[in-house]
């Protein structure tokens, strides 16, 4: 059993993780209002326990897929904020060249297959990673994150089925932030316990406070270690909330600011921090370390995005199709 | 006179068939509390209530069927798809369904459906939100497919479609939506029937549709400012072609550029050069030159995405290849 290590140090390193992706993301704001940042920009804040804590229960074999407001997974699965700023810039040294922006990182040694941008439809993609996996004899699962929107598609429910169907070592883990661009949860869903879903596929499926980064990482170790265990694949709701808007421009008609701060007292940064505080396991000092160590990191990022270059144009069909299969 | 803008245009096409006929409703994602994804639909939903501006669930396949079977039960639905990379997640409604059904019935049933769909390139959104597919519903028997390059057709394409009894639909270009005009009072409705020529001109023809029209019109200044006269003409509707117009001017200007920002392979700008070659071959004085978009998935990256679309330059750079071409080429 693979127990979450209530030690000083990996609860440092919780917090680390989720403030690393909030302050990349503040800079990344800053980025957008310049102009050097464009199109569309989905920030994660208020939902960093999710990626945080579901990450910490995968292995450098396993493998992630991930939707457009994916910065915090990426950030939370090692790939170095140097290649994400750098992409987020539209740069060559980005990890993809820059031609995915912020909505479509992709990195390949660390089996992150995307930021999708069409909601569900890194669904079936995980079941077939899983699939392959699997007939392969690799020992990974796959971690397949979606929002609540995607659960109103059909591939959602396709890819359930198909995954428990064929027993696949898949986790699914549903980022229930209770929007949908402005389509609120209760005027989408008709059952709006997402986590009932699960069981018209016969899979075994929890909810867990995603506010909470320890509480997300005991309930996606219980659920890795299930599928690890052969159990097949495992659901995983996550009950979170986005404290920004959509994307960088949306006016919030369809919340009160009365809601939003509400859930920002319950955010997942404060709430650890002070958790922290009340049991003596941080001072105030290193949390301003851990902050100024983040800062820094995301300074020689912007920086190292900035020297970059830009793709010469004359690459721009590169890759359309391949010649080869990458080994 | 006032101007308004594409968006407002839209607006106000669909609150006028809201208000004329009672069958006619929206469904879409987030058309209502929030608006409208491009802010077309704003108000609408405070004027004409939660039954008749339908926000649906990210369900593109069910609520597009949805609309499909209620146009066969007797009303008028207008669906919103927000982009039209999403539109594919519906194309087995569109096609299996709306396209088939009036003809497989043998005649039995209408759909009289409305979509539209935002659609094209240029805001810096990458490879699942940025293209343009209209091309391949072109492609579609059963389907009339719009392209409103101007605030005129966006004000009043939307009465015509309704009125037709076919699935119609009805492509905004993303980057239109801002742009303004004056409407003509004395103009209350356009037909869906024919191209249009937006700029006259003896040299050279410049056909395009969508942003590609804006385009081609810029194009036609930078040729103008040469003394090169191109004639713009406005594709307007993709489906059926109006094949007629297009022979026409190519019959006066006697040299042709298709601007289309699909890619070229397979293209729109293919079926109406082959339209030409086959109909209109010898009222040219020069091949058929067309400006496509690069055959690839949209980069994020602002100059290749540039790079990839048609642009003024390009047009014009063509055009005047057919206009003045280089001695000893001809
Ligand atoms: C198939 C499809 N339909 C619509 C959209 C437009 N869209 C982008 S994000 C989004 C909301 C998705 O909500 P959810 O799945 O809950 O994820 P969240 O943004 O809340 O993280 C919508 C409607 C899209 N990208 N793809
Ligand atoms: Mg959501």
């Amino acid at each position: 059993m693979n127990k979450v290590r209530l030690d000083h140090a990996h609860l440092h390193h919780l917090l680390r993780q989720m403030i690393r992706i909030r302050q990349f993301e503040a800079k990344c704001v800053e980025l957008y209002q310049a102009q050097k940042i464009l199109g569309f920009l989905h920030l994660y804040d208020g939902e960093e326990a999710v990626s945080v804590g579901v990450m910490e229960a995968l292995r450098p074999e396993d493998a992630i897929v991930a939707t457009y407001r994916e910065h915090g997974q990426a950030i939370a699965r090692g790939i170095g904020m140097d290649r994400l700023m750098a992409e987020m810039l539209g740069k060559l040294e980005g990890t993809c060249r820059g031609r995915g922006g912020s909505m479509h990182i992709f990195d390949r040694a660390t089996r992150f297959y995307g930021g999708n941008a069409i909601v569900g439809g890194g669904l079936p993609l995980a079941v077939g990673i899983a699939l392959g996996d699997k007939m392969q004899g690799r020992a990974a699962i796959t971690a397949s994150f979606f929002g609540d929107g995607a659960v109103e598609e059909g591939e959602f429910h396709e890819s359930m089925n198909l995954a428990s169907l064929w027993h696949l070592p898949l986790l699914f883990v549903c980022e229930n932030n209770l929007y949908a661009m402005g389509m609120a949860l209760e005027r989408a869903e008709a059952e709006t316990e997402l986590v009932r879903k699960a069981a018209g596929y016969r899979m075994a499926g929890a909810a867990v406070d995603g506010m909470d980064v320890v509480a997300v990482e005991v309930a996606a170790r219980a659920a890795a270690d299930r599928i690890r265990g052969g159990e097949g694949p495992q659901f995983l709701e996550c009950r979170t909330y986005r404290l920004r808007a959509h994307s960088m421009y949306d006016a919030q008609l369809y919340r009160t600011k009365e809601e939003v701060e509400a859930w920002r007292k319950k955010g997942p940064i404060v709430r650890f921090y002070g958790w922290l505080l009340d049991n003596g396991l941080i001072h105030d000092e290193e949390m301003r370390a851990i902050e100024a160590e983040a800062d820094a990191e995301i300074e020689a990022a912007v920086a190292f995005a900035e020297a970059g270059s830009l793709e010469p144009v004359a690459e721009l069909e590169r890759f359309v199709t391949m010649d080869r299969v990458p080994a | 006179m006032t101007a308004i803008t594409y968006r407002e245009a839209c607006r106000q096409g669909l609150r006028e068939a809201l208000i004329r006929d009672p069958r006619v409703f929206l469904m879409g994602e987030d058309i209502g509390r929030y608006g409208g994804c491009y802010a077309v639909t704003k108000g609408l939903l405070d004027e004409f209530g939660e039954e008749r501006i339908r926000d649906t669930p990210l369900s593109e396949s069910a609520y597009v069927g949805a609309g499909i079977g209620a146009a066969l039960a007797g009303m008028r639905p207008i669906v919103e798809i927000m982009t039209v990379n999403f539109s594919l997640l519906a194309l087995d409604q569109i096609v299996n369904n709306a396209a088939t059904i009036p003809h497989m019935s043998g005649g039995q049933f209408a759909i009289p459906l409305v979509l539209r769909i935002a659609t094209g390139g240029g805001r810096r959104v990458a490879a699942q939100h940025s293209h343009s597919l209209e091309g391949w519903y072109a492609h579609i028997p059963g389907l009339k497919v719009l392209a409103p390059a101007v605030v005129e057709d966006a004000r009043f394409m939307l009465a015509a479609a309704l009125a037709d009894p076919n699935p119609v639909l009805i492509f905004e270009h993303v980057m239109l939506y801002n742009i303004e005009a004056e409407l003509d009072p004395a103009v209350s409705e356009v037909d869906i029937e024919r191209a249009k020529v937006r700029r006259e001109g003896d040299d050279v023809s410049l056909f395009g549709y969508g942003n590609g029209l804006v385009k081609a019109l810029a194009a036609a200044e930078i040729l103008a400012a040469e003394g090169i006269a191109a004639e713009v003409v406005d594709l307007r509707v993709l489906r059926p072609l109006d094949t007629a117009t297009i022979l026409k001017s190519v019959a006066k200007t006697r040299r042709v550029v298709i601007v289309d920002e699909g890619w070229k392979s397979g293209s729109l700008s293919a079926e109406i050069g082959m339209r030409i070659a086959e109909e209109g071959f010898f009222d040219l004085d020069a091949p058929l030159r067309r400006v496509c978009g690069a055959e690839v998935p949209m980069p994020y990256a602002p100059h290749l995405e540039d790079a990839a679309l048609p642009q003024p330059q390009k047009i014009a750079a063509a055009a005047r290849d057919l206009a003045r071409p280089p001695k000893g080429s001809q």
